[in-house]
């Protein structure tokens, strides 16, 4: 432990932290901007700057070591006069046409600014215009708004191990982008959206596909119906001002009823059927002596990777489509059969924490007659936050109401989706019921669950103890993928979610997801599950009734038409 | 005689392509006592000694020394020869002149410090240095000066040459220690500092060409003797690097404790066609710009420490009364908008506007409100950057602030009827 002043409160903390997290602790806020918790501390906006005794110049706290008998202070004439002359410089270079940006009010730029009290810049505006990016279904990069802060960057390096993004050039034209200055969309990226969920500023962003949506809800030729997936449940609370990890359920989905859907629909349902095709999909490589491991497909930011980086990992990737096309295909065959309706005007929204799968429903192979899409548009949670803002609904002021059927009834097992070893979980679940024929004594996989990873645990399945892995973030992912490859892979089952925490910590929830808030929506997830009437996917009462009536079983011809899909090798 | 003749002895004397030349003027005697000793005693004499480094900051370098000595595992020396700085060219002759002193000062700071690597980072455009150098580690190689046992000793040590690509950040340590790697140069943070943390991650010792040069002049005269030359301030010798407007322009070899005024009259030959000083500027581009009235100043590292700038790398760049300031100022401040490297915010969005508000003086279009941004921005680069570019950048600004204010306010006043100009 180390004593110190912090604008001479006497603080004692240990010697391994920062001036930072010193004040932290204490209840001092020292202004930041390209600090973020779980990355890499690039001290390079010199926001955080503080004056020590005895030091020269001014030291910036997210990146100095506390030291005993240091006295520091937080908020001088001095460092205000910096902090605000640095802020006014960002400002000049920057395209602050706040009103028009859509992180407009959630700008951390922005707030800065307006804590600091920047009424004038005393700067001229030296911004030279960029050519925006948006040539992709799912991210947009627009350079000026960047402030290069460089969080993208190393949320791309060093969590996703991509390395899709690097600061190029020097001084002045020192530019965040692609090798070579190309398109995200020419280049090795998954559009897993993590730079977008870092972003302080509207540099990087979704592409914003609220507009079509709303046009299709008031077009009276579409039956306009929406599913929402597992993990958005857990985080759009934090989107429209809630506490951290509300669970919203009834009161989602009255909300989004409000919107004008004509049905809202869960894509839990088609989590359960996920588990039911691709649990008897391992059945069957494990009987027949298939390619193992089989590696999970519901991740699109983890077969971006596979289709670009690893051709040869892909005969191991499980075929089932992801649980979003599964709900498209449902909805514009046995749905539109039932209801007697044109499958064309079904038109199909999914409210998803990510930004993958904004491309993902643009995939050749995920379309029902080779031109109409199992799925219509993607919107993210920050999407919906943003419908819901638009059209003033507030959650205090409206009632709870259930999921419409029939694709509404959903387990335990189907909301674990959302959590990085959920859908393991979920289909051990299954999986050991149906080949052990008898019930699980605990259902509860705990070692697969939490921030760790990779994590692993061990089931016996019939005769066999089966081994199973799970990772979450892409750089977690590369190391099971080589293994696999290298073929000294010792699992049956491996579950590959491309974001840290998986769905819940997806590229298109609200901002400020950190590793803190990522816990909190994991264990309201679990939450979830434990409230549940039903807990596994082949129990689910609609399930049973969608085989029976159409389906037949699973892995049945119809349902390897309907719900399974081929990966190809990608050339960029 | 104001010049004390010890780094430069051998100039002109040997030929510095051939290592018998270099072994016949006592040539790596030094190193061969120094085999004989160990790191404690070596450290020790150099603590003595008192020496700071010589590539602008100044830090004592047997504190260095010892921190790196007590690291572990690989650990590689750094010898920087990447002389960016304008105004510079004593590293070129260290380098050109007498190159195996460079390699005698390395090897001694590496047996001292159990280092078994190193590298040479020299400026790109240095090719013959590059050319002299890198022959010179041939040499040594072939008469084990370099590589397994050397001399016969259980003591190996290899060195390398990696050569610059023209940025001026390269030359601060932790940009080099990153183009060393082969990444863009752009500095990292602090701590953890290179000697726990440089090269590869590895604990790696970096040090300036003049620096490891003294290493042999200290171990054979012995740490106190050397700490009798020079002032109370810094002791040994400095090399200074004069240019500008003075009739006898080149290198000079010097002790600590003479003055400015000394340099530029006795050994410059004072001022090109009898014309008065108007401003001398220190260290390079980014030293301070000084009035002829502060030429009787001490070359030594602390006194010259107006706004942290000291004597720098060892430039003195003499201008005569025919320049206009805010031309000079301008000149320094492209050149810093071109070489940031644009890591840090202050540092990269704040040049290019520092260099907005002087063009407004050069164009006599400058404010009183032109001048408190200038000086608030000045100082805000100078207090908040991250490496030492940013630190030292505005220090010509600042000091010019200070000693040349009267222009200041006079080119505003003129502003007002010459504005469009």
């Amino acid at each position: 432990m180390v004593n110190l002043k912090i604008n001479n409160i006497n603080v004692t903390v240990t010697d391994d932290i920062t001036i930072l997290e010193a004040a932290q602790q204490y209840n001092i806020n020292i202004p930041t901007l390209c600090y973020y918790p779980d990355l890499h501390i690039n001290s390079d906006c010199r926001i955080c700057v503080v004056e020590i005794e005895g030091y020269k110049g001014l030291k910036t706290a997210c990146s100095t070591p506390v030291r005993e008998g240091m006295n520091i202070l937080t908020n001088t004439p001095k460092i205000l006069n910096s902090r605000k002359t640095i802020t006014e410089l960002i400002l000049s270079n920057h395209d602050a046409s706040c009103t028009s940006c859509i992180r407009n009010m959630s700008c951390e730029l922005q707030s800065l600014a307006k804590n600091l009290g920047i009424n004038i810049n005393r700067f001229e505006n030296v911004l030279e215009k960029k050519e925006i990016d948006d040539h992709n279904p799912s991210l947009v990069r627009n350079a000026n708004r960047c402030i290069k802060c460089g969080r993208c960057i190393d949320v791309c390096k060093d969590v996703q191990a991509m390395h899709v993004l690097e600061s190029m050039g020097r001084g002045h034209e020192m530019e965040i982008k692609p090798a070579f200055g190309r398109y995200l969309s020419d280049e090795f990226c998954t559009f897993c959206g993590q730079c977008a969920n870092v972003c302080p500023v509207g540099a990087i962003i979704e592409k914003d596909n609220t507009d079509i949506v709303w046009e299709k809800l008031y077009d009276s030729n579409y039956h306009v119906m929406v599913q929402v997936a597992p993990a958005v449940r857990v985080s759009i609370g934090e989107e429209i001002g809630l506490e951290t990890g509300l669970i919203s359920n009834g009161k989602l989905v009255s909300a989004i009823k409000r919107l004008g859907f004509n049905n809202v629909y869960d894509t839990d349902f088609s989590a359960d059927l996920t588990i039911m095709e691709e649990g008897t999909e391992l059945i069957n490589r494990i009987k027949t002596g298939g390619v193992l491991p089989l590696l999970t497909s519901c991740c699109p930011g983890w077969i971006n990777l596979a289709e670009q980086e690893y051709p040869e990992i892909l005969p191991h990737i499980s075929s089932c489509k992801s649980p979003q096309q599964m709900f498209g295909t449902l909805a514009k065959t046995y749905f539109a059969e039932k209801e007697n309706m044109d499958p064309k005007k079904i038109y199909v929204v999914s409210i998803m924490p990510c930004t993958a799968k904004k491309y993902e429903a643009t995939r050749r192979e995920l379309r029902i007659d080779n031109k109409t899409p199992d799925v219509d548009i993607v919107l993210t949670t920050r999407e919906l936050g943003k419908m819901f803002r638009q059209m003033g609904i507030d959650f205090n002021q409206i009632d709870e109401v259930e999921f419409d059927n029939p694709f509404g009834i959903s387990t335990g097992a189907a909301a674990l989706f959302g959590a990085t070893g959920g859908v393991t979980e979920a289909a051990l679940r299954t999986v050991y019921e149906i080949l052990n024929e008898k019930p699980l004594e605990d259902i509860n996989f705990t070692s697969v669950r939490g921030m760790k990873g990779i994590k692993e645990t061990e089931i016996k399945l019939g005769d066999l103890n089966v081994k199973v892995a799970v990772s979450h973030s892409l750089s977690n992912a590369r190391i099971l993928i080589e293994e696999v490859i290298a073929g000294t892979s010792p699992y049956s089952f491996i579950e590959i979610m491309a974001c840290p925490g998986g769905c819940i910590g997806g590229g298109g929830q609200p901002y400020g997801t950190t590793n803190e808030v990522r816990l909190e929506r994991i264990a309201s997830t679990y939450l979830v599950d434990g409230n549940m009437v039903y807990r596994k996917s082949h129990e689910n009462p609609s399930i049973k009734k969608l085989y029976k009536d159409y389906l037949i079983e699973p892995n049945s011809s119809m349902a390897h038409h309907l719900l399974h899909t081929k990966y190809s090798p990608k050339n960029i | 005689m104001i010049e004390q003749i010890e780094l430069t002895k051998r100039f002109n004397k040997i030929d510095p392509q051939s290592i018998n030349d270099f072994l016949e003027f006592d040539g790596y005697k030094v190193f061969k006592k120094v085999l004989t000793m160990n790191s404690n005693e070596i450290i020790n004499e150099i603590a003595l000694s008192k020496i700071t480094g010589r590539g602008g900051a100044g830090f004592p370098v047997s504190i260095k020394m010892s921190s790196f000595a007590n690291e572990t595992g690989v650990k590689y020396i750094v010898c920087n020869a990447d002389e960016g700085e304008p105004g510079n060219f004593k590293d070129r002759y260290l380098m050109e002149k007498d190159p195996h002193q460079v390699i005698e000062g390395i090897l001694i700071s590496a047996y001292s410090t159990g280092a078994s690597k190193g590298f040479i980072y020299i400026r790109g455009e240095y090719s013959k240095s590059i050319d002299i150098i890198r022959h010179s580690i041939k040499e040594a190689y072939k008469n084990n000066y370099l590589g397994d046992n050397i001399l016969g000793s259980n003591f190996s040590f290899e060195l390398e040459i990696r050569r610059g690509a023209g940025a001026y950040i390269c030359g601060e340590e932790f940009a080099l220690i990153e183009s060393i790697e082969g990444k863009p140069g752009r500095t990292r943070v602090k701590p953890p500092f290179p000697t726990q943390q440089g090269v590869f991650n590895k604990p790696t010792l970096i040090n300036n060409v003049e620096t490891f040069c003294n290493l042999p002049f200290i171990l054979r005269i012995g740490g106190n003797e050397y700490s009798k030359i020079g002032s109370e301030y810094a002791t040994g010798t400095k090399l200074i690097s004069l240019t500008g407007n003075v009739n006898n322009k080149g290198l000079y070899e010097v002790p600590y404790g003479r003055t400015i005024r000394e340099v530029i009259e006795i050994l410059g030959g004072g001022v090109k066609d009898n014309k008065e000083i108007g401003m001398v500027q220190l260290g390079g581009a980014c030293g301070a710009i000084i009035p002829e009235s502060l030429l009787d100043m001490d070359i030594d590292n602390e006194k010259f420490a107006i706004f942290d700038s000291k004597m720098g790398a060892g430039a003195i760049i003499v201008m005569d009364e025919s320049f206009d300031l805010f031309d000079i100022l301008l000149k320094n401040m492209e050149f810093f908008q071109h070489e940031t490297c644009g890591k840090c915010m202050p540092c990269r969005e704040g040049h290019i506007q520092v260099l907005n508000l002087i063009k407004k003086f050069v164009r006599y279009s400058a404010t009183k409100d032109d001048y408190l941004s200038l000086e608030s921005l000045a100082n805000v680069i100078h207090e908040t950057t991250l490496c030492g570019l940013g630190q030292t950048s505005m220090t010509s600004i600042l000091s010019t602030i200070k000693f040349f204010q009267e222009e200041y306010q006079q080119r505003i006043r003129e502003s007002l009827f010459k504005e469009g100009y």
